[in-house]
């Protein structure tokens, strides 16, 4: 763990940028997150990188709180605290004017358009967080095919997915996966 | 995170309400406005119950059990707060708590759905500083992982399947090039969206104009 005025500037820095181009939420930016935390800050591992996707999604709260984690690794509590607002500050200021700005009931096409535009691709930018995940994480044959299970099972059935990750969890301590 | 499900349910339930509500003007909501504690407290209730996406709390939450929303006018705020960059939910918990109660409101909704998760959230991070090199730990977080990623490729797929349903081959051509740039050549991100929005705005534009 590395601390100090730098680190926390550049976890400022970092997220604070990102989370401009986070479009399609936090899961469509976990590629990017991996390639700037992982392979240009080295901030953490692939493996500490999972574990951190793996916490946040047993986490209640909302799904970017995988940059808190990362953060703590970072810089500590400070840290924490840090990648937290500037993942979710400067785009919720942003959120902030455009909807004063557009108002309560616009009839301008826009909206719609940039809607439909933006759509595919953060389908694509989604489907490409699980491929990089899926990359980092399932190291074993066995981990793969669970991940192939889970994604027909709940994509054929609404089954809670707290209990598949606990599932997972227990399989992962038994040694199954 | 899931697109917003436009059930019948909830246009049966919007239907149900005065319809003029929704044309009062800006100082008159249709439901009593929320005081900042209320609003603290309502984001913060949702946040925690939310595990693996809060939108669907938000939705029970807003429209079914505060009725501060009807479901129209939450789709509606969700589709600007789901094209805005940043999380999805942030954005919502901004642009909800600012309708009712300004500036003051924007910061109790956004203070309530991040404090309780991040304070729970750091704690784990500690923990996990602490304990992540046992081997045991380390089985089951790689386990976790497994399915968590398994459940976001449910997610993507689920959002696909309008798509495909619609033969939209604009669509699916934008949306394979996006996961072959990030995915598999593992470009900048910045750099992937300064091509790929603007190309898209502007065929979705053409395509849309040559329809009508």
């Amino acid at each position: 763990m590395s601390s100090g005025d730098t680190s926390l500037g550049s976890l400022a820095a970092t997220f604070g940028l990102m989370s401009l181009f986070a479009i399609g939420g936090a899961n469509a930016a976990v590629p990017e997150i991996h390639r700037v935390v992982v392979d240009v800050h080295h901030w953490l591992t692939d493996r500490q990188f999972a574990d951190a996707y793996a916490i946040a999604q047993l986490s209640p709260g909302p799904n970017v709180l995988i940059v808190t984690l990362i953060g703590y690794q970072v810089a500590g509590v400070l840290g924490a605290m840090v990648a937290t607002l500037s993942m979710c500050g400067p785009t919720a200021a942003l959120a902030y004017v455009v909807s004063r700005v557009l108002g309560r009931s616009s009839h301008s096409p826009w909206p719609a358009i940039i809607q439909a535009a933006l759509v595919p691709l953060s389908i694509g930018l989604m489907t490409a967080s699980g491929l990089v995940l899926a990359i980092t994480s399932d190291r074993t044959l066995g981990a793969a095919l669970l991940t192939a299970l889970v994604a027909v099972l709940a994509g054929a059935t609404r089954l809670n997915p707290l209990w598949l990750l606990i599932a997972g969890g227990v399989l992962g301590f038994a040694g199954v996966v | 995170m899931p697109v917003v499900g436009r059930g019948p349910p909830f246009y049966s339930f919007a239907m149900a309400r005065d319809p003029s509500a929704a044309l009062a003007d800006d100082d008159a909501p249709p439901a009593p406005r929320p005081e900042l504690g209320e609003l603290f407290i309502a984001f913060a209730k949702m946040s925690l119950a939310g595990f693996g996406g809060v939108l669907v709390w938000a939705r029970r939450g807003i429209v079914e059990k505060h009725r501060w929303m009807t479901a129209d006018e939450f789709n509606e705020t969700f589709a600007l707060c789901h094209f805005l960059p940043g999380p999805n939910i942030v954005n919502l918990s901004v642009v909800f708590g600012s309708r009712f109660r300004g500036i003051p409101g924007a910061l109790a909704a956004f203070t309530g759905l991040l404090a309780p998760p991040v304070l729970i959230v750091t704690a784990l991070a500690a923990l996990y500083a602490h304990y992540g090199e046992i081997d045991a730990l380390r089985r089951t977080l790689a386990g976790v992982a497994s399915v968590a990623i398994g459940l976001l490729f449910a997610v993507s797929f689920k959002m696909l399947l309008p798509l495909l349903r619609k033969r939209d081959p604009l669509a699916i051509a934008l949306l394979i090039a996006v996961f072959v740039a990030i995915g598999v050549l593992r470009l900048p991100l910045p750099m992937v969206l300064s091509v790929m929005v603007p190309l898209s705005m502007v065929s979705t534009y053409l395509m849309r104009r040559r329809a009508s």
